[in-house]
């Protein structure tokens, strides 16, 4: 074993409170570091995905027609309020095209067709307003992952046959395999049978979505071949928002992002990433000048075995490194405590904090990246923190300590 | 027979405080041949403790030059200087000085572990057998608030020793010891010297052991004002 950390192992283990106070120091603020992360990472995660659940990453539609403002003449003031001009629902012009197009863009892993319009759906007496989405059952499936979200029936739009979410199932009190009557504004209508049902996980998507055949849906909104909307789904969700800056002038399209649609919650989820961030740098920094000061403080009291140490034979340097090893002890022992605990920490929270129905609120992200972080930030804040206490030992000059006993 | 084991030459110590400068040594000139056992004596505040922090290179003198088995330190550096102190000069301290976190045996193989930079097995069998050598084989294992003040002055004679030291110097060894923990460890200087040939620089304020000394050399006001080979030493 290396000399300087022999004598360090052995002052760390005989100096009992001072090292149980560093290493209780460094050990809470690695638990605090992974369980903030954890938590916020298992917060955010869910809360993308709760939001990605019901929503393409991408969405591109033809271009609105807007009544346009003239230039204003200088001086005259203009009303600047700009309106939609109620037109009848319009294709996507050569459609087939512009889907290879966004099919093929970089960092697009899947794209699919929908023809979407609004609708009246209808059962027995009652009826409700729903959203149609006429659709490719397999790439509807890449762009919006449903087939797993089913809760009744399969997932399938051949021919007459609709999916619906949960919430209007209760609605118009409907089960696989009942007759559901879709009629839109113009009159046209159709009946369907309900092959399945599924849970979004959002309230508004399962209240109004209607799934159907692409074919179907462009018969009732009257379509004849076309489509209203190309849905993608990025690689990375979080280029959504550059696909599609990029996608809009090459197709000619409106291109939207869960991102711009979503701008809020990126908004907050930032501004938790910035203040958890904050919190742990305090933490930090409380760690590191509690070591710094209970090593100090130990420097100061071994002060004469520091001296004996230097008249016999040991160099300035390695009653430096010895100091300098107690701090990379007590930040490496800190992160494997520090680690364990907030792990435990993580758990207990996931246990104590859940929802109605007994499940967890969100799931904890612990990965090992999280740990080698943790310990990384532990053991070099505990170096840093060992340095002036390691250089104030090794400047003690060895005459004057054994001069004074 | 070769270089001296010591060789003094004018040597001057200031002590500066702010403005105030201290002389503490005059010019001090002094030789000791190989295997010679020397008392350094002398009034309390005559500089014993400066001479000898200087002579063991734990202190740089303000001029003159100090060699140490025919080398001159003076060129050194620092890191130079702790080398080859380790290497070839042992202290015995009046306070003892044991590491209280280590055993003897531990305390011992310190300068040895400092010297190679780690601990291997090698060393505890050459402490062990210091520690026997001067009569605590039974109590290596000991801590130093476990053993007597006369046995941890023990330890420290085993652990001046440890580097197999061509000079051992002692600052008042006795000093807080009763006479017969003294003449014990006086006895144990005294045989090291005899068989193994180490030259020791001993300074002591009892006149009854510095008569046990082949050469007693007395220091005043930082000026050597006798030195005298002894009759009839021990
Ligand atoms: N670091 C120092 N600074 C100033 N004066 C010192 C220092 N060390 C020793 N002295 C002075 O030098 C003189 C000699 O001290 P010392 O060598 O300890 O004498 P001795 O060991 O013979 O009693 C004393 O007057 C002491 O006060
Ligand atoms: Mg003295």
């Amino acid at each position: 074993m290396p000399f300087e950390v022999y004598v360090a192992l052995r002052f760390l283990r005989e100096g009992r409170t001072q090292t149980a106070l560093i290493l209780g120091g460094a050990t809470v603020g690695v638990a605090v570091i992974v369980f903030i992360t954890a938590l916020m990472g298992g917060l955010q995660s869910t809360l993308v995905d709760k939001t990605l659940s019901s929503q393409p990453h991408l969405t591109l539609k033809r271009p609105e027609r807007v009544a346009r403002v003239l230039p204003a003449a200088a001086g005259e003031a203009v009303s600047a309020v700009v309106e939609k001009v109620p037109e009848r629902i319009r294709s996507i012009e050569q459609w087939q095209r512009a889907l290879r197009l966004v099919a093929g863009a970089p960092g697009v892993v899947a794209a699919a067709p929908t023809a979407a319009g609004s609708a009246f759906a209808s059962r027995a007496e009652v009826s409700k307003s729903v959203a149609i989405r006429g659709i490719e059952a397999e790439s509807f499936d890449a762009v919006v992952r449903i087939r797993r979200k089913m809760v009744a029936g399969r997932f399938r739009v051949q021919g007459t046959e609709a999916v619906i979410g949960t919430v209007l199932a209760v609605d118009l009190g409907l089960a696989v395999g009942d007759k559901l009557r879709l009629a839109t504004a113009e009159g046209r209508q159709d009946v369907f049978t309900v092959a399945g049902i599924f849970d979004l996980g959002d309230q508004n998507v399962n209240q109004r979505w209607v799934l159907v055949s692409l074919r179907a849906a462009q018969t009732l909104l009257d379509l004849e071949a076309g489509i209203t909307t190309i849905e993608a789904k990025a690689a990375d969700p979080f280029t959504a928002e550059a696909i599609a800056r990029e996608l809009g002038p090459r197709t000619g399209l409106d291109a939207d992002s869960w991102m711009n649609v979503n701008a809020q919650l990126l908004t907050a989820l930032r501004s938790q990433d910035a203040s958890a961030l904050m919190i742990q740098a305090f933490v930090v920094m409380a760690v590191a000048l509690g070591i710094a000061s209970v090593l100090g403080v130990s420097v100061i009291q071994k002060s004469r075995q520091i001296g004996i140490l230097k008249a016999t034979g040991t160099s300035t340097g390695a009653v430096l490194r010895i100091f300098l090893v107690e701090g990379a002890v007590v930040g490496l022992a800190g992160s494997i405590a520090g680690s364990a605990l907030g792990a435990a920490m993580c758990f207990g929270f996931a246990a104590a904090v859940k929802n109605p129905y007994g499940e967890a609120l969100f799931p904890i992200e612990l990965s090992p990246g999280l740990f080698l972080l943790a310990s990384a930030v532990a053991l070099s804040t505990a170096l840093v923190a060992a340095v002036a206490p390691a250089r104030h030992a090794a400047r003690l000059d060895p005459a004057t300590v054994i001069r004074h006993g | 027979m070769g270089d001296p084991a010591l060789e003094v030459r004018q040597v001057r110590k200031d002590y500066a405080a702010g403005e105030v400068v201290t002389p503490v040594l005059h010019g001090v000139d002094l030789v000791l041949e190989r295997g010679e056992f020397t008392a350094l004596v002398g009034p309390s505040g005559s500089g014993k403790s400066t001479l000898l922090n200087v002579v063991g290179l734990l202190d740089r003198p303000t001029a003159g030059s100090v060699a140490i088995a025919g080398t001159d330190t003076g060129p050194l550096d620092d890191r130079a200087l702790t080398r080859y102190r380790g290497r070839t000069v042992g202290f015995v301290f009046q306070f003892h000085h044991l590491l209280p976190e280590f055993s003897a045996l531990e305390n011992v193989m310190l300068p040895m572990m400092a010297g190679r930079g780690r601990a291997d097995r090698s060393m505890v069998e050459c402490a062990g057998r210091l520690l026997a050598q001067v009569g605590l084989g039974e109590r290596a294992h000991r801590r130093p608030s476990e053993l007597s003040g006369g046995q941890q002055q023990r330890v420290a004679v085993a652990r001046a020793l440890a580097m197999a030291p061509r000079l051992v110097l002692a600052d008042e060894p006795t000093g807080n010891l009763d006479t017969r923990s003294a003449d014990e460890i006086f006895a144990l200087l005294r045989t090291f010297n005899r068989t193994a040939g180490v030259t020791f620089l001993v300074v002591t304020h009892d006149t009854r052991l510095a008569e046990r000394c082949d050469r007693i050399v007395e220091l005043v006001d930082g000026r050597i004002v006798s030195d005298r080979a002894n009759g009839r030493p021990a």
